[in-house]
């Protein structure tokens, strides 16, 4: 059983090694690419895994829970590897086509790779101490990503994003120690059952505090989310997508682990509090987007605004409710990673991702004009697009539980996210070219164009199946809520389970 | 750095320092030691080349970019865990067999998995600090 | 010794606050790593301190003998000291580049990312 939870990890490490030392010749983003594909390939397996078993654990190198490290995967850790897997493959697809040779020279596709590695240890990992090593992996690998090619905004980005984050991981780890001396034990499932027989709850409570600050800050929620606008629109539109998608996610994914298995004992005090900084995080992030006028610095604010959402999702704490926040976070990704591809994609048919100073690609690029439409409008919960039942579960698990106010701020938010879109959708694709010129990619040689659309297209294909389809993902969503709200099976499987 | 005495000394300095790693690396995992250790030793012997000769030279002296030997370490550490799969035990469980013997009191020597992990982490410490150190002497 | 280690934590983490303050990235990245350093000691301390016993298992014995100081923290400190020395020298690397490039190391200066809404217009 062990074998299904490395595989997903090993893969990606195996790639990056030899992608790297192939980086020289064309064979090497082949190899990363092939990477990729496996990924999936061992992602599928151990969703397939999951499916069939509830929860599965294995302990690395023979030691028993709770000493040893354990790799751990229910349906919402299972879900995540999944979605890593395709956007890192849609990803690699897309960086065939937008990353130029001496970048790639640089060791590229390594550091993505890694990237990908980092990000799924993350959501496997059942050992806090190895969710802080896993966090590490990834933020090495994002600085190097952030800054490669180099460029004075790239620098300046890169050296605020490095900042934020190493006091973030420094915080998340002084959080580690105290935990640690509280009650002795770093794995998970165990630190549930060691938290809760605690007398002194009001000392776990001011550490749940240094938790959420930490994740908070990779999260990028309100009022902790500076590096993100401030760092996402500079690098290749490939690796801004992968971290549009996948990187504020795990800190997600680190809230909703710890804010349900082990913070639970004054969720009056934690969750209100994540409830506020929840609303503040939607309303801030889509008013900052209302003031831009850079298409992915858009979408960077609009990242934000949507962690709002999935952080909500968590903070309500119904099984309504976290099952929206489950369902907001696959969709999100898929979507939000679809977006920043077709910023790139635009850019290279218009020459800049100014809004002011583009426009017009409606009428030469009628099919990227399409593609955009579904990732934006899913985005702004359109029905039948997948975020309309990302959005509609979260309101509904609100007013089920008489926050009118809560769904009042989330459907308000849901309007504004429509504004910036139509923003996006007037400014680039509707209005004619400032410089009268009709936009065409004769930059770019048509084997690009097609690798950076193809995966635009796979993406967008996937929205649309969530959307008309949503059944079978919303009772996946459910059972992964009923996971994280009862934990029991969770914290047998780990302690319980044999090597 | 321009010193008679210095470089003299480096030369000799250079092969104790990385004997002596060498014989961490594989003194380790019974006693103490190991790849962590004998990579930083490893390195500090290649810095004190670099200082006397120049990181040019010290490059040379080298052969392999830093950075691939860190990935080589990477790879090597990756296989030594991925070999327990074909024992069918969980990752990174160590495979040990004695040679001469059934035990570490008994056996004249074993051969296991947990020192070709051990090498990987030489490798991989050994170029990831050389690639850090070299990329700062050069820029200065 | 508890108490006079939760001091240094308290002295340290106070000064890398007020270094990090600073408009300078130079001092920011000190007290990155007092704060790194801060964060070790606690997690040090935390494996509770025992004097003189280190946890070693004596030649030809299964387990150590007697009472002996808690070795996991000592291992989750070297983690992350070598995980924080990776970062910070990847930072500094990154400042110097970023240096060379800017000319400067002013944070209120960096503003090449988000240039300023009227210096464009």
């Amino acid at each position: 059983m062990s074998w299904v939870l490395v595989m997903p990890i090993a893969v990606p490490f195996a790639a990056a090694v030899g992608a790297y030392l192939l980086r020289n010749f064309t064979a090497g983003r082949y190899v990363s690419l092939a990477g990729s594909v496996l990924s999936l390939v061992a992602s599928a397996v151990l969703m397939a895994a999951v499916l069939e078993h509830g929860v599965i654990a294995g302990q690395m190198s023979n030691w028993d829970a709770p000493f040893g490290i354990t790799l751990v995967a229910d349906y919402l850790a299972a879900v995540m590897v999944v979605i890593t897997a395709i956007t890192g493959l849609a990803t690699a697809i897309y960086a065939l086509g937008e990353i130029p040779e001496h970048v790639e020279g640089l060791g590229f596709h390594a550091l993505f790779q890694v990237l990908i590695a980092g990000v799924t240890g993350a959501f496997l990992t059942g050992d806090l101490f190895n969710l802080y090593v896993w966090f590490e992996v990834m933020l090495i690998a994002s600085f190097s990503l952030l800054v490669i090619g180099g460029g004075k905004e790239r620098l300046d980005a890169g050296i605020k994003y490095v900042a934020l984050n190493l006091v973030s991981t420094l915080i998340f780890l002084s959080g580690i120690g105290l935990l640690y001396g509280l009650t002795g034990t770093l794995n998970m499932a165990d630190l549930r059952g060691a938290v809760a027989d605690l007398d002194n709850q009001g000392l776990v409570t001011v550490i749940a505090m240094m938790f959420m600050v930490g994740f908070g800050v990779k999260a990028a929620v309100f009022p902790l989310f500076f590096w993100l606008p401030a760092s996402y629109h500079t690098p290749y539109f490939a690796i801004s997508a992968v971290f549009a998608g996948l990187l504020t996610k795990v800190g997600v994914y680190a809230l909703m682990r710890m804010f349900t298995l082990v913070f639970v004992g004054d969720v009056g005090f934690t969750h209100e509090i994540l409830i506020w900084v929840s609303l503040l995080t939607m309303f801030t992030g889509v008013i900052g987007a209302a003031a831009q006028t850079d298409f992915r610095k858009i979408l960077s604010f609009h990242i934000i605004s949507q962690i709002g959402y999935m952080t909500l999702g968590l903070a309500l704490f119904t099984p309504l409710a976290l099952m929206g926040g489950v369902f907001y976070l696959v969709h999100h990704i898929i979507v939000k990673a679809n977006l920043f591809f077709v910023a790139g994609l635009a850019k290279q048919y218009a020459g800049s991702t100014d809004l002011n100073r583009i426009g017009g690609l409606y009428k030469s690029a009628p099919l990227l004009a399409a593609l955009f439409i579904i990732p934006a409008f899913s985005l702004a919960g359109f029905p039948p697009l997948s975020g309309f039942w990302a959005k509609y579960l979260i309101v509904v698990a609100a007013l089920e539980i008489e926050a009118w106010f809560v769904a009042f701020v989330a459907l308000l938010v849901g309007l504004l996210t429509i504004f910036s879109m139509t923003k996006i959708w007037g400014m680039a694709f509707w209005k004619p070219h400032p410089d009268g010129i009709d936009p065409t990619p004769d930059r770019a040689p048509p084997g690009v164009t097609r690798a950076m659309m193809a995966p635009i297209a796979g993406l967008a294909a996937m929205t649309i199946v969530i959307g008309f389809y949503p059944e079978p993902f919303v009772q996946f969503a459910e059972t992964a809520a009923m996971q994280l709200l009862l934990p029991n099976d969770y914290v047998d499987t780990v302690l319980g389970a044999r090597p | 750095m321009n010193s008679i005495i210095f470089s003299a000394a480096a030369r000799l300095l250079v092969a104790l320092l990385f004997v002596f790693s060498l014989f961490m690396l594989l003194r380790g995992h019974h006693l103490p030691g190991g790849g962590f250790i004998g990579g930083l030793i490893g390195a500090v012997a290649f810095i004190v080349y670099s200082l006397a000769c120049g990181p040019a030279e010290a490059r040379a002296a080298l052969r392999l970019s830093p950075e691939v030997i860190a990935t080589w370490g990477l790879g090597i550490a990756l296989l030594a865990g991925l070999f327990a799969f074909v024992m069918g035990d969980p990752l990174f469980t160590g495979q040990w067999y004695w040679v001469g013997g059934d035990s570490y009191e008994t056996a004249a020597f074993s051969i296991n998995s947990v020192l070709v992990f051990d090498i990987g982490v030489y490798l991989v410490v050994l170029g990831g600090i050389l690639s850090l150190t070299y990329a700062f002497e050069e820029e200065t | 010794m508890e108490a006079l280690t939760a001091l240094v934590i308290g002295v340290l983490t106070a000064a890398s606050v007020y270094l990090m303050l600073a408009r300078t990235f130079m001092r920011f990245l000190f007290g990155l790593v007092l704060l790194s350093n801060a964060a070790n000691l606690t997690i040090f301390a935390s494996g509770r301190m025992t004097k003189g016993a280190p946890a070693l298992v004596p030649y030809g014995e299964d387990a150590p003998l007697g009472v002996v100081g808690n070795a996991l923290p000592q291992a989750l400190v070297l983690t992350a000291i070598v995980i924080g020395f990776g970062l910070l020298a990847f930072t500094l690397a990154l400042a110097f580049e970023a240096y060379r490039r800017m000319q400067t190391v002013d944070t209120d200066a960096m503003r090449f990312a988000e240039p300023k809404e009227d210096a464009d217009t």
